[in-house]
């Protein structure tokens, strides 16, 4: 019986649909289903079905970020009832990700948020044009492991190196890493600013990210 | 009329249609529609107070603003049809008018290919200058985009240092998309008047243009937006380009594409209008696809060079001139794909005649200058600029007299006729067309060739400076702003 319900869970992530996945998840608590089950048993095989298709080549963009919303759904409805058990799902990490002040650039940001999210990353996405205030304000606020900024302008990119400054002075790192990104930033202005970690594209920021966390 | 030492393309024997009139019309009645239900966003005080003023719904708090079509319909009527881009050098002024395409450079690079080493290196401001100069000798440029970013000047004069550069080392017109908050424009506009001789003058011989990005879906940057209006108040030609990217920031399939990016694109330029009527505007556009796998601005394939056609149609239905991205690739280097991309991007937005076309340069994405690439894209253009002239017909073209003479057998190499027309033949500078030997010993081919040309020409030509004075004044302009 569960079995079953175990394979619509994952077919409702492949197929992107958080109406059925919502459904499901609540499904599932009706039927006593404990809710770590319902999750690493049924949704997160879909994920992981969706992941590795992508990887392949063989899944898009549109396919994984609507099963990132199907999934975020169903743990929307699953989540309260672990905590009412005490009990919580173990995440790779807390990372804030924000693209930095004065910049509007959004896309890359957003799916550096999609792959670290799919990968098991909490991810709290600020948004574009951010500071530093706000940035590590939220840090603090969440205890994040991770701070991620992405900047597309050779004009705001000295913002990482403002927020990690401000990090150092506070006596914030290392406990908070500083992962960056975007279009102009290079291997060099990643060492200038002593930042913990950088990627060309989303999944090797995944990689990354996982590193600074230490379960690579 | 033709500008001193410029080739553009002029007076088309070909034609394209890519949408039909009904197409047209319902691309603009979606837009209004998007305009009016779904509403655009205006991250500027006095922009929103602006469509406030003029009646269109405002939600302060979000900044959305929801727009009648008739207020922008009326607003768009307002916007000159034609104009002139004027130049330092008046002899260079471009025309706008629908009968001219003009080739500028690309531009807001962040790295470039050493002319010297090869190697890929941050720009710099050495940079900028040296790539001015080198567009201005080639007569494929027209104007010029500010090239690459002044990664050694402080950060909030960087696009002055940048405007000034290109001034000292070229005669031509000049457009910045790298001025994008109220200090800078204020400056950027300041610099301009100085060099013409005022601001009254400006107004006339506007040798600066202005664009500014809309940020799609559906909006606008608040920078951005400050900056557009100071330039439209200065009666400087201003555009805001939208690149509205199929799956990513806009709808995936192309007409709803296009209907976005035009509601950003018009919504934008009625504000221009409804709060200074008759200012010179352009639409400006780099539409595009986004990579499936990893989300990537493509800047090339096919749907890129479709909406490189089809935006023209748009902008001549609202009466004003285009900028058109085209030469965007993904290329790493100047190889295949950056010929292929090239080619057909800016084959495609000037069979329609696209006003002005953004431009030659660049690879990986609208990052990486290359003056190889720069000089193999002028190439581009030039034979793109001969196939647009068509096939003439008539009894000379014909050449009768001719082909009795020679008769059946023979060659025509010794006739007069073949004297008298063979420098109509397009003779390219860098293709490849000698013995498979001579290649064998040399292994050389175009991008060799084209850096060469280039080095030559940053070695040897010299522009027509800016007086030492003037430069003095235009970098107490720049003083003013730096911290
Ligand atoms: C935390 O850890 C990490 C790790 C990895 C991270 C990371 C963080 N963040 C990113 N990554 C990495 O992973 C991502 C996924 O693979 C990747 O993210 P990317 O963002 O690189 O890739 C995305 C998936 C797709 N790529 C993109 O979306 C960016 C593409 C290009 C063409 C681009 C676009 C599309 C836009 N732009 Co703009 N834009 C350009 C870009 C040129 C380019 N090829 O990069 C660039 C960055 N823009 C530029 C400019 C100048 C501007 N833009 C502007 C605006 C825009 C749009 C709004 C129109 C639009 C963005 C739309 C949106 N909603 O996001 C303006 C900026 C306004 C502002 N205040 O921010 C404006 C200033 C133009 C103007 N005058 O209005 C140039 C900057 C040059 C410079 N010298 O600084 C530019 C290089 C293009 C150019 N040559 O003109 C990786 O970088």
């Amino acid at each position: 019986m569960s079995e079953e319900l175990f394979k619509e869970m994952a077919q409702s992530i492949i197929d992107g649909d958080s109406d059925i996945s919502t459904e499901l998840a609540k499904k599932s608590i009706e039927l006593n289903i404990h809710p770590l089950e319902a999750i690493t048993k049924g949704f997160v095989v879909g994920v992981t079905y969706i992941g590795d298709q992508f990887g392949l080549g063989e899944a898009f963009l549109p396919e994984l970020v609507m099963a990132g919303e199907a999934m975020k759904s169903a743990i929307a409805v699953l989540e309260p009832e672990l905590l009412k058990l005490g009990e919580a799902r173990e995440m790779m990490g807390k990372v804030v990700l924000a693209t930095v002040e004065g910049d509007i650039h959004e896309i890359g940001k957003t799916l550096v948020g999609t792959m670290l999210s799919a990968s098991g990353f909490e991810v709290v996405d600020l948004g574009v044009d951010q500071s530093a205030d706000k940035i590590i304000g939220k840090a603090l606020e969440i205890n994040a492991d991770i701070i991620g900024m992405s900047a597309l302008l050779t004009t705001t990119m000295v913002r990482q190196r403002e927020v990690i400054e401000e990090l150092d002075k506070e006596g914030l790192r290392p406990r908070i890493k500083v992962m960056v990104g975007g279009a102009p930033i290079t291997q060099d202005w990643v060492k200038k600013i002593k930042a913990d970690g950088y990627s060309e594209d989303a999944i090797g920021a995944v990689k990354i990210a996982k590193e600074l966390v230490g379960k690579e | 009329m033709t500008s001193k030492n410029i080739k553009t393309i002029s007076d088309p024997k070909l034609k394209l249609e890519v949408l039909t009139k009904e197409d047209v019309q319902k691309i603009h009645n979606a837009t209004l529609q998007i305009i009016e239900k779904v509403g655009v966003r205006f991250p500027s005080k006095r922009a929103l107070e602006i469509w406030e003023a003029n009646g269109a719904e405002v939600d302060h708090e979000k900044k959305i603003v929801r727009v009648k079509p008739q207020i922008i319909e009326d607003a768009l009527k307002k916007a000159p049809p034609a104009y002139k881009l004027a130049a330092r050098d008046p002899q260079q002024d471009l025309y706008l008018d629908g009968n001219h395409v003009n080739l500028g450079t690309d531009g807001c690079g962040v790295e470039v290919i050493d002319i010297h080493t090869g190697v890929k290196r941050t720009s710099c401001l050495q940079d900028v200058r040296d790539i001015a100069r080198v567009a201005d000798a080639t007569e494929e440029v027209a104007f010029h985009w500010v090239s690459v970013s002044a990664q050694d000047t402080p950060v909030e004069a960087r696009g002055l240092h940048e405007l000034k550069a290109v001034w000292e080392n070229s005669t031509k017109h000049v457009q910045t998309e790298s001025v994008y908050n109220v200090e800078e424009a204020k400056a950027a506009i300041e610099m301009a008047a100085a060099i013409v001789g005022g601001k009254d003058k400006l107004r006339e011989r506007p040798i600066l243009s202005l664009m500014q990005c809309t940020a799609p879906p559906l909006g606008h940057d608040g920078g951005s937006l400050d900056a557009a209006l100071l330039a439209a108040e200065a009666g400087i030609p201003t555009g805001f380009m939208t690149m509205a990217a199929c799956a990513t920031t806009g709808p995936i399939t192309m007409a709803g594409d296009l209907a976005v990016g035009n509601a950003e694109v018009i919504a934008g330029t009625a504000l221009l209008q409804l709060a200074f009527p008759g200012a010179p505007v352009f639409y400006a556009a780099a539409q595009t696809a986004s990579d499936l796998r990893n989300g990537s601005y493509t800047g090339g394939g096919p749907e890129d060079f479709l909406f490189g056609a089809a935006t023209n149609i748009l902008a001549d239905f609202y009466n004003i001139p285009l900028s058109m991205g085209s030469f965007a690739t993904g290329a790493k280097e100047p190889n295949w794909q950056a010929g292929l991309e090239g080619s057909l991007s800016t084959f495609m937005a000037s069979i329609v005649m696209s006003d002005m076309l953004l431009g030659c340069g660049f690879l990986h994405g609208s990052r990486i200058w290359s003056f190889a690439e720069m000089m193999m894209d002028c190439e581009i253009f030039s034979i793109i600029h001969k196939m647009m002239q068509g096939i003439e017909v008539n009894d000379e073209t014909l050449a009768l007299d001719t082909i009795a003479a020679v008769g059946p057998g023979s060659h025509y190499l010794g006739q007069k006729h073949t004297r008298k027309h063979m420098r109509e033949l397009f003779m390219p500078q860098f293709m490849d067309r000698r013995p498979y030997s001579e290649w064998e010993t040399k292994k050389d081919d175009a991008r060799d060739w084209a850096v060469t040309k280039a080095r030559k020409i940053l070695k040897e030509h010299q522009p027509d400076p800016l007086d030492e004075k003037m430069s003095l004044e235009l970098d107490r302009i720049i003083k003013s702003v730096e911290k």
